[in-house]
């Protein structure tokens, strides 16, 4: 039932779109959103085709949760074949924008081809066109968002789209909607540049109805009291709020991962985007929630006027989307540098320009390190000064990456080509090509046995042993929380919730499934879906040519001890968690899905 | 006793559950192109701010309207749409000056906002406290109650 039954497939080549029904048979085995969208991707594609290619296909997919009343309803997710990985890309986003592509009645939207001029998508609704965006290739995403909705005269529309760095193909670009919420990792906005698709905007008015509207309603209730509890520090400060954990542990990654403590992080913490200066400036505006949301851990922030970084350029004056915890160590720790503002405005660039903050952060990192080590000197920057610490380093390069100018070009080439083109591929904080998020594996082992066998490359997202991981530093014990974790978070990125709520466990998200959506939903089928996912997710990969000796992290985690925190003197210990992984997950020592771990998932 | 919805732009953090609520209490599903009430963002999603009818006492959907299909009901304090005579003629959401009246093209008849009969769903599912139904005679009690805090300070120096 809450699935809409129809997708929408256009293909850019030949300028036609098609409504089909929904593949019901693998929405009751993939769910929705990231497994539907996967399962999609891999019945469409050929998975060694070059992601910046025609070939290549890009879905946008919902899950059988979005646009419903359940809290945290207006999630979608970006399936293609990432450019900075050539591994699965799954780029999960809120905003509204999920929600109202459900409402136009789509529950996916596959776009295949290249189209020949720049085009934009514009489903109203229940017509879909393509229009020429001949207008606004060029332009951010802000500019991108306004003229559109101007010049269809409709407020309404939700709109998804890329910036110059999408248009430009930087292996990091994001699609971003709703402004500043974005399908951020994996360089699924270079995908949509590829295909000269500028955007995707949609206004519907197709309901989303319930199969059992009082049992839902009282499952939806449950849900939103639990995280009312449960989930105010989240509200009042954010994501930032694991700044301070990660110090105190000894886990925030930085300096390009050379040290695991940053001595400024108090500068840039959730609680220094709280505090009032003496000017009466305060960085926190207003906290903001995505579709449906009802913990609402978005920030929104304004950078101080007289700050270097807006003091000429009134057009930045405005509030914004603020930091969360990503943005901030990004933008903080793993360049050394703690001036909020100047975090805060690198922020706004990236929406402003469609690209993923962690990877532009780390690879920035890594070109900080090279610069210092003296392998590229200013020759090679564009004269800025690229040492760690540098703010103002930081928003010039942040600024031309996003267009695309100078040293920019080298940056958007992500941290692996860029360490290999200078001959220092050891530098490259990455899994498959794809930066590290904001947690060091030393501290947490079992982060970094997700981040190794990531699908998608490093990711905290698509699993969680944090719990565990602060527990215990050791190997111990982390694989079977890492892989049961994977296989949940799967499940319920497929659901159309956010995955922040995916602590509320599989009891809750069956009882709203099994009262929205057809079929029995249990716990037990939830978790055999996911595990489902993450091996089809695999096939992917090893289709496209990875291996298992893809599943491994920089030497400098492996082998320099972490140099101070709780975990001074530790390496990750891969080499300990990974063999015994593969055993649980039903793979051959070489990481490869067995004929009886298919069979018994029925992908056989 | 009248009582009136009444928003706090602040405290909205726009996440839509009102329009959801709305939806589902009139159409028996989720579709927020049909809320009676909208949430609006402004300058960069700054301020979200929940509006809708504001049941005006002359109200300029109801003279305008040839049939007699929007009707007043006193108790309640809320103009209803007697779907039975409504035409779909459109007069209605010409004279409204704040657009709170709309046009469903589905069934041929305007919707506006109908307190939900007393129960005001928005109220219910908002989870901020952004939207509150209070007495129609004392809305501005919450601000002024603010405003005079203020004063405190220059009373006790």
């Amino acid at each position: 039932m809450s699935w809409q039954g129809k997708i929408l497939k256009v293909d850019l080549t030949r300028g036609t779109i098609v409504q089909e029904s929904l593949n019901q048979d693998w929405a009751n085995d993939y769910i929705g959103e990231r497994g539907l969208g996967s399962k999609y991707l891999w019945e469409h594609m050929d998975p060694t085709v070059n992601p910046m290619g025609p070939d290549n296909v890009l879905i946008f997919a919902t899950g059988p949760l979005t646009g419903t009343s359940a809290s945290t309803s207006g999630r979608y997710a970006v399936l293609t074949k990432g450019p900075l990985t050539g591994a699965i890309a799954c780029s999960n986003s809120g905003g509204k924008f999920g929600a109202e592509l459900k409402y136009a009645g789509y529950d996916l939207l596959l776009v295949q081809g290249k189209s020949e001029k720049p085009v934009y998508l514009l489903i109203e609704g229940d017509e879909a066109s393509l229009q020429p965006a001949d207008k606004i290739w060029g332009s951010s995403v802000w500019e991108t968002e306004e003229w559109i909705k101007q010049s269809r005269n409709n407020p309404l529309l939700k709109i998804a789209s890329i910036g110059i760095a999408g248009e430009r193909g930087v292996r990091y670009a994001a699609i971003v909607n709703d402004l500043h919420r974005a399908a951020g990792r994996s360089g699924v906005g270079a995908v949509m540049g590829s295909k000269n698709l500028k955007a995707v905007a949609v206004r519907g008015s197709v309901g989303v109805k319930v199969k059992d509207a009082k049992r839902f309603m009282a499952a939806a209730a449950s849900m939103k009291q639990t995280l009312a509890k449960s989930f105010g520090g989240m509200t009042k400060y954010g994501t930032n709020e694991m700044m301070d954990t990660m110090q105190e542990f000894g886990g925030l990654p930085t300096r390009n991962f050379q040290e695991v403590q940053f001595e400024g992080y108090d500068k840039i913490d959730a609680r220094a985007m709280l505090k009032t200066d003496q000017m009466g400036h305060r960085n926190l505006v207003t906290n903001k929630a995505c579709f449906g949301c009802t913990i609402a851990c978005g920030r929104i922030a304004h950078i101080r006027k007289d700050h270097f970084t807006v003091i000429n350029r009134k057009e930045y004056w405005h509030a914004s989307g603020g930091l969360e915890y990503e943005t901030a160590y990004a933008f903080g720790p793993v360049v050394g540098v703690d001036d909020l503002d100047a975090c805060t405005f690198a922020g706004y660039l990236m929406n402003e320009h469609g690209m993923d903050p962690i990877s532009f952060g780390v690879t920035l990192a890594a070109a900080m390190e090279l610069y210092e080590m003296g392998v590229i000197t200013k020759d090679d920057t564009d004269e800025v000064e690229l040492k760690f610490g540098n703010a103002e380093a930081l928003t010039i390069m942040a600024e031309k990456t996003g267009k695309q100018e100078g040293f920019g070009e080298i940056l958007g080439l992500g941290s692996k080509l860029m360490c290999e083109k200078y001959g220092h591929p050891e530098l490259s904080m990455t899994v498959k090509g794809q930066e590290f998020a904001g947690y060091d594996s030393r501290a947490l082992q079992g982060m970094g046995l997700g981040y190794a066998t990531g699908n998608r490359g490093a990711c905290h997202l698509k699993h969680d042993t944090f719990d565990v991981d602060m527990e215990d530093q050791s190997g111990a014990g982390k694989a079977e929380p890492c892989k049961t974790s994977q296989d949940w978070a799967a499940a319920v990125d497929s659901s159309g919730l956010c995955v922040f709520t995916s602590g509320l466990g599989a009891e809750m998200f069956a009882a709203l499934l099994d009262a929205d959506s057809e079929g029995d939903w249990t716990a037990e089928r939830l978790m055999v879906s996911g595990e489902r996912i993450w091996n089809l997710e695999r096939l992917f990969n090893l289709a496209a040519g990875l291996t298992g000796s893809d599943d491994t992290l920089p030497e400098r985690l492996l082998k320099d001890p972490a140099p101070s925190g709780t975990a001074k003197g530790r390496v990750n210990e891969l080499d300990r968690m990974l063999p015994e992984y593969y055993q649980l997950r039903g793979w051959s020592e070489d990481g490869r899905p067995t004929a009886q771990t298919l069979e018994r998932l029925g992908l056989g | 006793m009248q009582r009136l919805l009444h928003m706090e732009p602040g405290l909205c953090t726009g996440c839509l559950q009102c329009e959801m609520a709305c939806s589902f209490e009139h159409e028996g599903e989720f579709n927020p192109a049909r809320s009676r009430i909208r949430v609006f963002e402004f300058e960069h999603a700054r301020t979200s701010v929940p509006y809708t009818c504001s049941q005006c006492t002359e109200a300029w959907c109801l003279k305008a309207c040839p049939t007699g299909a929007i009707v007043f009901d006193q108790e309640l304090g809320a103009k209803l749409v007697r779907l039975e005579a409504c035409v779909g003629c459109k007069a209605c959401t010409s004279a409204c000056p704040f657009g709170t009246i709309e046009f469903n093209p589905a069934t041929g008849k305007v919707y506006k906002c109908d307190l939900c009969g007393g129960a005001p769903q928005c109220v219910a599912a908002c989870p901020t406290g952004a939207i509150t139904y209070l007495d129609a005679g004392a809305t501005g009690v919450g601000r002024m109650l603010e405003s005079a805090a203020q004063t405190i300070n220059g009373v006790a120096t």
